[in-house]
């Protein structure tokens, strides 16, 4: 297992994707989810899987964080063979996934109470510190219901980032939300990474918000599931949404988009 | 408090017409009592201790059977929810014993059991334990997939999964589940106590049977005020709070759907 580096740059690899293939039997079809994938994510590197619906993208960030299996092929995340879902790579879902019985702090503790070696007094500096970084202090103890969009995506993300994992997985997690709480979230996430240097990997359908928070951006194709275009987005941080620099990626990417969307067409 | 004058205004109003019936002479004084003569024998029975004792003996077996109907029941119903085959044998013996009225499990009982407190406790958990396997699965069976995935990247597996997420995730199916399984035993339990006679304990139904068979109209009228009043008690004290904390944490109104 010697050089565990990617051609770009050479940090090491954090997560490797070998080979990985997945197809699911719906009604009557066996639909090819994903063929043959295989990609590797250096460590701290912000990585935006982009394509039309049906490329696979969110399966393959399950396969990531271990919640479906692969038919063939593995992942392996620090060198490891990734067997199931484990703290070292959480989720942050596009729907809030918050629980609806606890209050925001409840929810930003729940994964730190699951890690035994922490005491009881540093699980609750923890969920502080994050609730804070996220700016909702002072909705410590608000209902999920009570919380906006936004906010609740807010808790999501403190509450993914609280057990420190090495790897954020991000399944569309702004999608629902709207363009001006997004613009805000676009920057807060931009800035915890910069802090955190977390791997992370962040599915979207939305080519400007890919080009926005993407060190590369993964240009998916549908049925079968593949990696169409790879392209690298070398713009300074902290990234605007709105700024012109990131119009020309834009242009050029869904320009791309629109091309896998007519090749399924006709294949 | 507007509320509380309202609610008071329309009981008082009632009473009114039935003491007016009463006094209109129609009906004989025998078939219907008035008022009066209502709260007259259930202050003599609280006075001399026969409504309390009566009540306590009620309770009781109200209590332990409910308690061991959901004991039963909650796992039950956890359990059905997981596999398919236990949906389809378990749940299936479920919900076709639920639609049985608890009251036809009463000559079995006593056939098995005889005239005890056993046939009493038999009764009332089979009265309550279908209907909270019932509502058990399904609460279990809706919760949105969604939490158990986002619990188990963060490492909730086994046993802390079903009793840190699917225990409280399917509470508003619980509570319900728990209320309707609570109505099931009250009105099976009274069934039982009206049918058969036992020596152990001298239940509300039985007072409410011996008023029948004395004809003392105001003991009957009496005794089922009494009913009513427990299980509107119960109703308030043992699941509005549940379902007002529902309402806080889940932002729905239970109550309203």
């Amino acid at each position: 297992m010697e050089p565990l580096r990617t051609s770009s740059d050479n940090r090491p690899a954090k997560l490797i994707i070998e080979e990985v293939s997945k197809s699911f039997v719906a009604s009557r079809a066996v639909v090819h989810a994903l063929d043959n994938i295989s990609l590797t994510v250096p460590e701290g590197e912000f990585l935006c899987l982009i394509g039309p619906s049906g490329c696979g993208k969110s399966t393959l960030l399950d396969i990531i964080a271990g919640l479906t299996k692969p038919d063939a092929g593995r992942v392996l995340a620090d060198g490891k063979v990734v067997r199931g879902p484990g703290q070292q790579r959480l989720v942050m879902f596009q729907e809030s996934a918050l629980f609806p019985w606890l209050d925001a702090f409840g929810n930003v503790m729940f994964g730190l109470k699951l890690r035994p070696d922490l005491t009881n007094h540093e699980r609750r500096k923890i969920a502080d510190y994050y609730l804070e970084l996220v700016g909702l202090e002072k909705f410590k103890h608000a209902h999920v219901h009570e919380l906006s969009g936004g906010m609740k995506q807010r808790v999501a993300l403190a509450r993914a980032l609280a057990p420190d994992p090495q790897v954020l997985l991000m399944d569309e997690p702004f999608a629902a939300l709207d363009a001006l709480t997004r613009d805000q979230l676009y920057s807060d996430i931009q800035r915890i990474w910069m802090e955190s240097r977390k791997t992370i990997v962040f599915v979207t359908h939305n080519v400007r918000e890919a080009v926005c928070l993407g060190d590369r951006v993964i240009l998916m194709s549908p049925s079968p599931g593949r990696i169409a275009q790879v392209f690298d987005i070398p713009l300074p941080r902290p990234r605007d949404i709105n700024s012109p620099d990131l119009a020309g990626y834009a242009y050029e990417i869904a320009a791309a988009l629109k091309g896998t969307l007519e090749g399924a067409a006709y294949e | 408090m507007k509320r509380l004058v309202i609610a008071l205004i329309f009981f008082g109003a009632l009473i009114v017409l039935w003491d007016l019936a009463v006094r209109s002479g129609r009906w004989s004084v025998v078939l219907l009592p008035s008022p009066i003569s209502v709260a007259d024998y259930i202050w003599t029975a609280l006075l001399d201790g026969t409504l309390l004792d009566a009540a306590w003996v009620t309770l009781k077996r109200l209590f332990v059977g409910y308690i061991a109907g959901v004991i039963i029941g909650l796992p039950l119903g956890l359990l059905t929810s997981t596999s398919q085959v236990l949906e389809d044998t378990i749940g299936a013996l479920a919900l076709g014993l639920q639609t049985l009225p608890s009251v036809c499990w009463v000559p079995l009982a006593l056939i098995w059991f005889g005239q005890t407190e056993g046939a009493m406790l038999f009764v009332v958990i089979m009265g309550t334990v279908w209907s909270v396997i019932i509502a058990t699965d399904n609460g279990a069976r809706n919760i949105p997939p969604i939490y158990a995935r986002a619990a188990r990247t963060m490492g909730s597996e086994g046993f802390h999964k079903w009793t840190r997420v699917i225990l409280p995730a399917s509470l508003p199916f619980l509570v319900s589940g728990m209320k309707q399984g609570w109505a099931f035993a009250w009105r099976s339990l009274m069934a039982a106590e009206i049918y058969v006679t036992i020596l152990t304990g001298f239940g509300l139904g039985h007072l409410l049977h011996y008023g029948r068979e004395l004809n003392a109209m105001d003991q009957v009228i009496g005794i089922m005020i009494v009913i009513v009043l427990i299980g509107w008690l119960a109703d308030r004290c043992l699941f509005s709070p549940w379902e007002r904390f529902l309402h806080r944490r889940w932002g729905t109104n239970v109550k309203a759907s």
